[in-house]
């Protein structure tokens, strides 16, 4: 367990933070310099990390469907922002440790649990597989652990699953449905044909597209649940085309989007005059398919590497290393990591409740979000991107395939707080 | 419209069509299997792997040795089951004394590290394959869009199924082949060399494999572990029709894809384990399986 207290109150509180650093800043300087203390933190004297350590765990899938978004690229990126620190917080190293959670939520909670039973782990980072993020993430409130979910998609994890532990960070259902979805229906595609994967995220993902595309005056004319995995498509894709509706929407994601749109490109869909629309999408799925398979495909992402000069330049670090453009959930473990680390400078404390806090009441800006705010709900708001994949003739390079066709402004994209059910927040907003 | 079952006929043309395709994958695979199961004794769980071994042999062969998509479909065959004499040669053989289970752990180990070796070097998403110029495009039909791609996966599998079913049934070879798992030192005693054999039917079993990998690469992403989810439904295919029987593996696996494409239409949630429900009811009724003789 930790040497430090923990505020046991469910909402992080700004006032405890506010005492504590004053308390601290009176120790060590004169009065009246608390505030010039806080700033210059960094240079001082620390009591407030754990073991003298800041222990990071990184929980992925390493070998399985979710490698490629995560996995061990996603390890490396958390381990770039470690480096940009120069190993250490304050004096103290940070050390990083890691497992596959082989997207199974026993083995996840399991790994966890250890971590923080015999490793006294300060903060899980990664989180891909919703199941296990749930599972985790309960177990980091019972413990009074950080966690920060950078894979995961059910909005379900800032909403019913909220907690005061923990924050997700790069997208989730709610962005993709709305983003995506409502783009689609205003440009006139009001006709959808959905098809589902056959399990909570699929149908968490059906259920926010219906919701989209009925109330932007458009119609669900047909749907199919397909068994989750599934590798041959072409009979989904058949009854797609026999439903005569404008838009395919795919409430799937990894394996189960590449083969539908694979299958969608060889029975002649878009051709026919049907477009794709992909809710979940990856930049390393759209590598895998290809362009001429997936070109004209619309879709909403977190972040993409070609934003700006920021994002190109953190990427190319990236690439060196690991011969892979990064997807947005890599981008994000080490934009997560970065803000992690810079409230423990900021605080000089590795505490869960005062880390928290510093992390929700600085805004976010890096290379991967420009005044991202994290919510007391633990969503971490920031812009979302609509783009459309590239044709092979307008490509210009391995992994230049997207184009932005439009910022979607953090308030907009994400569930107001104003519907949330999370405990934290119910009520307000 | 005629109807049925509140589907339109040309709805269920195009859907019988598709399970009729699949079907034929699914016939090639289990080909394999029985092949290697009928005259080795080996359950050869390494087929999946094999599979996914020729689809990657095609890709790697595209990108670094320009070897197009025809000659993949000879020379890759050719060198994964020269892999899979090597595998007989060196592993297999030397528990084949043993029983029956230590060849199925074996397999599966060896599986187990071509994916994994595989995933470590390549990653999970996979690469796309483009189908060739030649059989670009389709077919209007009037009740469905049929890729050419497809339809000539239907008549090179049927094909190829029906080359092996007339070797190992109609031929002196196959006659030597079957007498010598029969009886290895009766025919041993006739100057034929059994070993040898032996490894050249593995290597059949193993090319037929890669031989599907070759067909499925431009179907879908080649992907290290694009093998093991088909590998569950195809010994269940195998196991339906009978462990070993050439003729049981090819019917069953045509008669699979189409009970699963129907399955698709009318009730798709259960698409991925009706094959499961027909093997439970077949194995309670027949337990050796539709054309398996009783043991």
């Amino acid at each position: 367990m930790h040497a430090t207290a923990r505020s046991s109150s469910h909402k992080p509180s700004l006032l405890s933070l506010r005492i504590s650093l004053a308390l601290r800043a009176r120790r060590v300087l004169p009065p009246g310099a608390a505030l010039v203390g806080t700033l210059l933190s960094a240079g001082i004297a620390q009591a407030d990390i754990s073991d003298d350590t800041v222990k990071i765990g990184y929980l992925a899938d390493m070998s399985g469907t979710y490698r490629d978004l995560a996995g061990p690229g996603g390890l490396d990126a958390l381990k770039m922002a470690v480096e940009d620190f120069g190993g250490s917080v304050n004096g103290k190293p940070i050390e990083v440790l890691s497992a596959d959670d082989r997207n199974s939520a026993d083995v996840g909670a399991n790994t966890v649990h250890g971590w923080i039973d015999q490793q006294n782990i300060d903060m899980v980072a990664g989180l891909v597989a919703s199941s296990v993020s749930i599972a985790v993430t309960r177990i980091l409130a019972e413990q009074d652990t950080l966690g920060i979910v950078s894979g995961s998609a059910a909005s379900s994890i800032t909403n019913e699953h909220c907690t005061p532990n923990h924050i997700h960070w790069v997208y989730d259902t709610y962005p993709l449905a709305n983003g995506t979805a409502k783009a689609i229906v205003d440009e006139g595609g009001d006709s959808w044909f959905l098809l589902t994967a056959d399990y909570a995220f699929g149908h968490a993902l059906e259920s926010d597209v219906e919701k989209v595309v009925t109330e932007n005056g458009g119609t669900i004319v047909g749907k199919v649940r397909h068994p989750f995995p599934t590798s041959d498509f072409s009979s989904y894709i058949l009854q797609a085309q026999g439903s005569g509706a404008k838009i395919v929407g795919l409430a799937n994601a990894g394996a189960d989007t590449v083969n539908a749109l694979t299958t969608a490109s060889q029975f002649g869909l878009v051709q026919s005059g049907q477009s794709l629309a992909g809710l979940l999408i990856f930049l390393n799925d759209v590598h895998a398919l290809g362009l001429n398979v997936a070109q004209g495909l619309q879709l909403t992402t977190g972040w993409y590497w070609d934003l700006n000069e920021e994002t190109r330049a953190w990427s190319q670090r990236y690439y060196e290393r690991n011969e892979r453009m990064p997807t947005m959930v890599q981008a994000g473990i080490y934009s997560s990591t970065m803000h992690y680390l810079n409230a423990v400078v900021a605080t000089d404390s590795d505490d869960t409740a005062t880390v928290r806090a510093k992390m929700g009441e600085t805004p976010v800006n890096d290379m991967f979000a420009k005044g991202g705010t994290i919510r007391a709900d633990g969503r971490m708001v920031h812009d979302m991107y609509l783009v459309k994949v590239k044709a092979p003739s307008e490509s210009k390079g391995e992994w230049d395939v997207y184009d932005v066709v439009r910022t979607i402004p953090g308030e907009e994209a994400y569930r107001p707080l104003a519907d949330s059910q999370c405990a934290l927040v119910k009520g307000q907003g | 419209m005629t109807m049925i079952f509140g589907i339109p006929l040309m709805v269920l043309f195009g859907q019988l069509m598709l399970g009729l395709i699949n079907g034929a994958f699914y016939a090639l695979l289990s080909l394999g299997l029985a092949v290697i199961f009928g005259l080795l004794r080996i359950i050869n769980f390494a087929h999946g792997a094999q599979y996914m071994l020729g689809a990657f042999a095609a890709l790697l062969g595209a990108q670094y040795l320009g070897l197009n998509y025809w000659a993949a479909l000879i020379v890759v065959p050719l060198v994964v089951g020269a892999l899979g004499i090597v595998m007989e040669r060196l592993l297999l053989r030397r528990i084949q004394h043993l029983d029956h289970l230590y060849g199925l752990l074996l397999t599966f180990g060896l599986a187990l590290i071509f994916e994994g070796t595989l995933v470590n070097l390549f990653g999970v998403s996979g690469s796309s394959y483009p189908i060739p110029e030649a059989l670009s495009g389709g077919f209007k039909l009037s009740f469905m869009f049929l890729p050419t791609y497809r339809a000539w996966v239907l008549v090179a599998a049927l094909v190829v199924c029906f080359a092996v079913w007339f070797l190992i049934e109609r031929t002196r070879l196959g006659a030597y082949l079957r007498a010598g798992t029969e009886n290895p030192e009766l025919v041993q005693a006739f100057g034929i060399n059994v070993p040898l054999m032996v490894s050249l039917t593995y290597g059949l079993g193993v090319a037929l494999a890669a031989f599907a990998g070759v067909l499925a690469a431009p179907l879908y992403p080649v992907s290290p572990t694009m093998g093991s989810s088909l590998l569950i439904v195809v010994f269940a295919v195998v196991v339906i029709g009978g462990m070993g029987s050439i003729l049981g593996a090819i019917l069953t696996g045509l008669a699979m894809g189409i009970i699963e494409g129907l399955t698709k239409v009318f009730y798709p949630e259960a698409a991925n384990t009706v094959i499961f429900v027909v093997m439970v009811m077949v194995l309670m009724l027949r337990p050796a399986g539709l054309f398996g003789k009783e043991a």
